[in-house]
């Protein structure tokens, strides 16, 4: 294990009793005592504190900064206020994406977090685009990323700084926690109302401990902020979008702001701009989708998608899926050809060589719990 | 009790084994959401996989442990299989199989053997 990455919350995970694994480098708590279970239950109920330290938060300063990192994703970075943030991809050439990532604008420079697995190339990638534009890229190595998420999330993050209840959904604020300038946004990928909290490392274990001191924290692995986003129909960078699915097929048009579409005043500019603006116009061959399984099996990732219980022709496959807590039946989001579609469509999902019944649902399974 | 090195137990009840997994399997497993049992009168040869169960992480496959016929399943399981996490070694058995001979109960590990063996 001595070649896995820790975390600053690393001794705090063990001395939780949490069950660890190597996850992007990074030897990281999939549960804890409580399991996948309650945990995901507990964070939809009351609140979840997350370390998501493995991630990584870059920071982009520099004359024109907004203008230039819109040279690397297809989103409106300029009109972006200050103290907000955005969701965000990176993408290729060919129309794919690299990765995706919040950016925010926090007045005189940019704040990004890209996915863990991702950072070394992410880093690389803007490095050689925006250096040469005059931008300092500079990863943040000595700040751990606290998630507090869940509907008392605010509640118990207000105990230690009331200024936290002023902020709206993706808001960032510089907020001082514990006497540590830490830099927050109200955001999260759980589906849930909740803060995102960049810390100085030294004052992370202490922050960690005082949140969950609070009845209403329970410490949250991996493995619950897996069903967390998949209930919440979020993607999971590398399983249901990757260099191969295009922002359009993966239903995630919504991010594209106007103003970088066609017809718009800072049309194009971002890599792969031609594929996918045309793929825009004349409608993908595929799309991702909601699937609910109709039957308690989970359908995992990589399940074929067929038209038929038998013969038939195959339509799509599964990127993930499993059991949704919340919901309480099996969830899955997948790809299928776009003549299948449509919400309601009953398709059948391949497991241990058996075709069994699952429909397209409308994403998300469980309803955000965003303060707008 | 007997114990498999696939993480069963097998407890005999007169002329019938019972079949489970240990709390151990279960804890390793974490929250059973998906249990799949065999039918009734199905014929089962040592290895085959007889039993598909499904955590909150994946899917895992439970052997038969003997030759035999499944003479009753516990669909309790099946329509809560929360149960399997809450009571592995008792109120959540898998199913009960006729086994021609019984002799062959004696290759496997007794509770000390088990312990032994998940360390």
């Amino acid at each position: 294990m001595s070649d896995l990455y820790r975390t600053p919350l690393h001794a705090l995970h063990l001395s939780l009793g949490a069950r660890m694994v190597p996850f992007a480098g990074y030897d990281m708590p999939v549960q804890y005592a409580l399991g996948v279970m309650k945990e995901h239950l507990h964070t939809r109920a009351a609140a979840g504190l997350f370390d998501v330290s493995h991630m990584g938060q870059v920071i982009l300063r520099g004359p024109d900064v907004a203008a230039a990192l819109e040279t690397l994703i297809p989103q409106d970075v300029a009109g972006l206020g200050e103290g907000r943030q955005r969701y965000g991809f990176f993408t290729t050439p060919d129309g794919g994406i690299a990765d995706d990532l919040m950016f925010a604008n926090r007045g005189d420079h940019l704040f990004v977090v890209v996915n863990a697995a991702c950072k070394d190339q992410d880093i690389a990638h803007m490095r050689a685009a925006l250096e040469p534009r005059g931008i300092a890229v500079t990863p943040v190595t000595d700040r751990a990323l606290i998630a507090l998420q869940g509907p008392q999330a605010e509640a118990v993050l207000a105990g230690l700084n009331p200024s936290v209840r002023d902020m709206a959904f993706m808001d960032v604020a510089t907020v001082t926690l514990l006497g540590a300038e830490c830099w927050v946004s109200r955001s999260g990928y759980t589906g849930e109302d909740g803060y995102e909290i960049s810390v100085p490392e030294a004052m992370a274990e202490p922050l960690a401990k005082a949140l969950l001191a609070d009845d209403r924290v329970e410490a949250i692995g991996l493995g619950a902020r897996d069903s967390l986003r998949l209930e919440g129909g979020l993607c999971l960078y590398g399983h249901d979008i990757d260099t191969t699915t295009t922002p359009v097929e993966a239903a995630l048009v919504w991010a594209m702001q106007k103003v970088r579409r066609a017809g718009g005043d800072r049309q194009g500019g971002f890599p792969g701009d031609g594929p996918i603006l045309a793929q825009l116009a004349a409608g993908p061959a595929r799309k991702r989708v909601g699937l609910r399984p109709e039957g308690r099996a989970p359908m995992r990732e990589g399940t074929p998608l067929f038209d038929a219980e038998s013969g038939g022709a195959q339509v799509g496959h599964i990127t993930s899926g499993g059991f949704g807590p919340t919901v309480g039946a099996p969830v899955a989001m997948g790809y299928v050809a776009t003549a299948s579609a449509a919400a309601d469509t009953l398709l059948f999902g391949e497991v241990r060589g058996k075709r069994l019944p699952v429909r397209v649902a409308a994403l998300p399974f469980v309803p955000a719990g965003f303060k707008r | 009790m007997k114990y498999t090195e696939e993480h069963e137990w097998l407890r005999v009840e007169g002329d019938v084994v019972v079949v489970g997994i240990t709390a151990h399997a279960a804890e390793q497993l974490g929250d059973v959401v998906f249990v799949e049992l065999p039918e009734v009168g199905q014929t089962l040869t040592r290895d085959d996989e007889v039993v598909v169960i499904e955590s909150v992480k994946a899917a895992s496959d439970i052997l038969a442990p003997l030759d035999g016929e499944v003479t009753e399943v516990n669909d309790a399981i099946v329509n809560d299989p929360g149960k399997v996490n809450e009571d592995p070694e008792g109120e959540a058995w898998f199913f009960k199989m006729k086994v021609e001979d019984m002799s062959a109960l004696d290759d496997f590990m007794d509770e000390a053997g088990y312990k032994d063996f998940i360390g």
